[in-house]
């Protein structure tokens, strides 16, 4: 039997005011994202921001700085470029314009056609997003993650109790700022893809934790006498196993998305990559701690 | 071997084969297959999204308020007509969305709202102000729609388009998604084109007219308009003709002055040809009116010999040749060195009638066929990468178990592209992610009983014990933690448009074969292998 630890027993209950004060820091990063966000000073997807966003495949090796001056000098303003050498695949976003939405990316393939004549190319992909579908899709997205904080909050009280829930949310929400706030810093895109891999950590995050949660319910009926943090801590160490070897069998895959899964996935990959890690440090170090701290106080029921 | 696990095994025997038979069109096998297979079986399989085979997914507005302003210009002209027919003398003027009247008369009041109930008055003071009430501009809107729809319908049906998804979202949005188009650029051109077609007298007596520049460049048509306002006749305005310098490619802007009232519109039309102009051989479209169209073209050719009659699509004049005679039979040309894709667009709209008012596009999202070929190599390399290391790490960690394990996984993606199969589901890049996550995912159940069952063992029960106590313990959580994925899923399903619908579609679909597969595919091996005779050992 191959054993990553043998019969674990870290006190983890005992380590939250540094867990805490960690995760308290990336929260407020997270929170400060969302606020940047929400005002539009993040680097949002034209999806969020309205724009478009086109990407040239050139049939050769094309520099950056050509094209870059092929589109100022005829005056296309406010556009930043990004490049995919090794496919020569060029990226050219440009946000919000008083132009006709449709134009800009016709005006865009008429000059790189006429300035640079030498250089085929293939359009790849356009995103044309009017500033009234990014406003709408903005709030679909808040949305979607309240919809989702709801929900679980509501079937982890159900199915635990409600500190459980709160605690489960908290650790889940924590996830995803973290995440929000790793990826703003960096300054990433923050786009509707993005999103959707938030919404994914949020679920494994919770599925950690109900595992986590499962054991401590289950002890708490059986060891009676013992304090709940010292039952918390037992069954934390009880399936730390399990916690690890899922998070691997999950970054395996993941990380294979991330090489090999192609340039779109990039950033949904690195976002899960990051997501898994946090999620599997939560549902351990935030998640009981927070049930701990928010319903100590009151008697656990041992159902 | 107890009758329990016997059914259980009929059950994934049943379900394995299933997913096989609904997956096969996805495979290279289906034209393989003999004759009854292709007629009976399903063909179908799961169907890629625009962004892995490559499209368009445009969302149009159409401008309703526009609608609602042809119908009162509309309606201005038929009072002019009215109060001439009833010797009543009034001025008519349309100032946007509504119609000024003045003198504010007791008659003339009468007269307006007994004919149109649907205008309700906003000023009757000094003069009358009408506007389109609130229910029936309403109502304008909502055909403007309707109608707009089945336009774009028409147009995409001749131009041609294998299974384009048309439909309506919400009060005023169009959605038009068109897989596997080649030329983006002109489809977009073709449904988004308001097609007004207009024959407009050209002004050639006003004295201003000489004073309008030969041609300028584009970009100062504003400028010019603004420069002569006030200056041109009130019954007319300045439009532009297009003319494209063939070798140089520069564009020039060529000013005229037209009539504003139309002599006659494209709603009038019954037919439009593209032909070969013989000497130039250089494509045109070739016009037939119906018969009140036909006429009102003589009556208008007849009384206006040796003038221009400017042809006009949507603001844009196309050819104001000189009328040299009188023009019966109903047909007309419209020239203008067209490419003969530019030509046979033209007709298909003509045909198709125009918009009942112009849309403006709110999103387009455009995927080149070779991005989306890309994308599904990479990932099948990804997944087949992902999948191969879980394969070995559940091996070396498990052993025997975790062949089990492995087993099962195998089992979970067969049912998962054969459940999507026969749901003939949207696969997406997103969709692609989810299904190589739900590898990764789908060794968890295992994970949580092998976890228990080591624990069980050190415990002290054998193996047995530990296999059925162990899988006991691990239910409820295991039920749990796919709960909660599942309700994420749904809520990814319900607020995510396209490529991440089909994220949520694979998530879910995994989650769920996933307990599937862990609950009934792994406990009845080890069923199995346990009713054969009592292990000394589990290799775990």
């Amino acid at each position: 039997m191959i054993e990553l630890i043998r019969n674990p027993n870290i006190d983890f209950l005992g380590k939250r005011n540094i867990a805490f004060f960690i995760s308290g820091i990336f929260v407020i990063i997270g929170i400060i994202a969302i606020v940047q966000i929400s005002t539009g000073r993040a680097n949002l997807g034209i999806d969020f921001a309205g724009g478009t966003a086109i990407q040239l495949k050139f049939e050769r090796h094309i520099a950056l700085q050509a094209v870059r001056e092929a589109l100022e000098s005829s005056g296309l303003r406010d556009f930043d470029l990004q490049d995919l050498p090794t496919e020569n695949k060029v990226l050219i976003r440009v946000k919000t314009t008083e132009q006709e939405l449709g134009q800009v990316s016709a005006s865009i393939t008429d000059i790189i056609s006429q300035k640079l004549p030498d250089h085929q190319y293939v359009v790849d992909s356009t995103m044309v997003i009017g500033p009234k579908v990014g406003g709408r899709l903005r709030a679909d997205a808040a949305k979607a993650v309240a919809m989702a904080v709801i929900g679980i909050l509501i079937y982890v009280a159900f199915r635990f109790q409600f500190k459980f829930g709160v605690g489960a949310t908290v650790a889940a929400f924590h996830d995803i700022l973290v995440v929000l706030g790793i990826f703003f810093l960096s300054g990433k895109e923050i786009n509707l893809i993005l999103v959707s891999a938030l919404l994914t950590i949020f679920g494994y995050s919770l599925t950690d934790t109900v595992v986590v949660f499962d054991r401590i319910r289950e002890n708490l009926k059986l060891r009676q006498r013992d304090s709940v943090e010292r039952v918390m801590n037992g069954s934390i160490n009880e399936v730390l196993s399990r916690t690890i070897i899922t998070t691997l069998t999950l970054l395996l895959t993941s990380i294979a998305l991330f090489f090999f899964g192609g340039e779109v996935l990039h950033d949904f990959s690195l976002a899960i990559i990051i997501g898994i890690i946090v999620g599997t440090y939560s549902s351990v170090f935030v998640a009981s701690p927070v049930v701990l701290l928010w319903g100590g106080k009151k008697p656990f029921a041992k159902k | 071997m107890k009758k329990k696990v016997l059914w259980k095994l009929i059950l994934i025997n049943v379900t394995f084969l299933l997913s096989v038979i609904f997956f096969i069109p996805n495979t290279p096998l289906l034209p393989h297959m003999p004759e009854w297979w292709k007629k009976t079986m399903p063909s179908r399989g799961i169907v890629l999204g625009l962004d892995l085979q490559g499209g368009l997914h445009l969302v149009f507005e159409v401008e309703g308020d526009k609608a609602v302003e042809i119908t009162t210009e509309r309606i201005a002209a038929r009072l002019k007509d009215l109060f001439a027919k009833k010797n009543l003398t009034a001025e008519v003027a349309t100032e946007g969305l509504s119609i000024a009247i003045t003198p504010s008369a007791a008659d003339i009041r009468k007269a307006v709202e007994d004919n149109y109930p649907i205008l309700a008055p906003v000023e009757t003071a000094s003069r009358l102000v009408y506007k389109i009430s609130g229910k029936e501009s309403q109502r304008i809107k909502d055909t403007a729609t309707d109608q707009a729809l089945e336009t774009i319908r028409n147009r995409i049906d001749q131009f041609g388009v294998a299974e384009p998804t048309i439909h309506r979202q919400g009060e005023n949005e169009i959605v038009v998604q068109l897989p596997g188009v080649k030329d983006p650029k002109r489809a977009i051109d073709l449904i988004g084109k308001t097609a007004q077609l207009e024959f407009k007298l050209v002004d050639d007596d006003a004295k201003v007219a000489a004073e309008l520049p030969q041609s300028i460049v584009p970009g100062e048509e504003e400028e010019l308009k603004r420069q002569f306002a006030g200056k041109i006749p009130e019954d007319t305005e300045i439009l532009f003709e297009k003319r494209v310098n063939k070798e140089t490619g520069a564009v020039r802007k060529i000013p005229l002055l037209v009539k504003k009232q139309a002599s006659l519109t494209g709603d009038l039309l019954s037919d439009a040809k593209v032909n070969i102009d013989s000497r130039f051989s250089e494509p045109y479209v070739s016009l037939s009116f119906n018969a009140a169209g036909g006429k009102l073209f003589e009556e208008v050719t007849g009384a206006n010999v040796k003038k221009r009659l400017a042809i006009i699509l949507d603001n844009t004049i196309y050819s104001a040749p000189v009328i040299q005679e009188k023009i019966a039979g109903g047909n007309a040309q419209i020239t203008g060195s067209f490419s003969m894709e530019e030509a046979r667009d033209l007709s298909i709209v003509l045909r198709a009638g125009a918009l009942p008012a112009p849309m403006k596009m709110l999103q387009n999202v455009t995927v080149g066929p070779s991005l989306g070929r890309d994308s599904i190599e990479a990932g099948k390399i990804a997944g087949i990468i992902g999948t191969i290391a879980v394969i070995i790490f559940m091996i070396l960690y498990y052993r025997v178990s975790g062949v089990i394990a492995d087993f099962a996984l195998f089992l979970n993606i067969i049912l998962l592209l054969g459940a999507m199969a026969a749901l003939n589901a949207t696969l997406t890049l997103p969709g692609i992610a989810g299904i190589i996550l739900t590898i990764g995912m789908a060794v968890d159940s295992n994970v949580l009983m092998f976890e228990r069952m080591r624990e069980e063992l050190r415990a002290g029960k054998t193996p047995r014990a530990a296999v059925d106590s162990g899988y006991k313990k691990a239910f409820w959580t295991i039920f749990d933690s796919h709960v909660t994925t599942l309700i994420t899923a749904a809520v990814l399903f319900q607020f995510g448009t396209g490529p991440i619908k089909g994220f949520a579609v694979t998530l879910s679909l995994g989650v769920s074969i996933n307990l599937f597969t862990a609950l009934i595919g792994t406990k009845s091996i080890f069923d199995i292998i346990n009713s054969r005779r009592e292990l000394k050992k589990l290799s775990i």
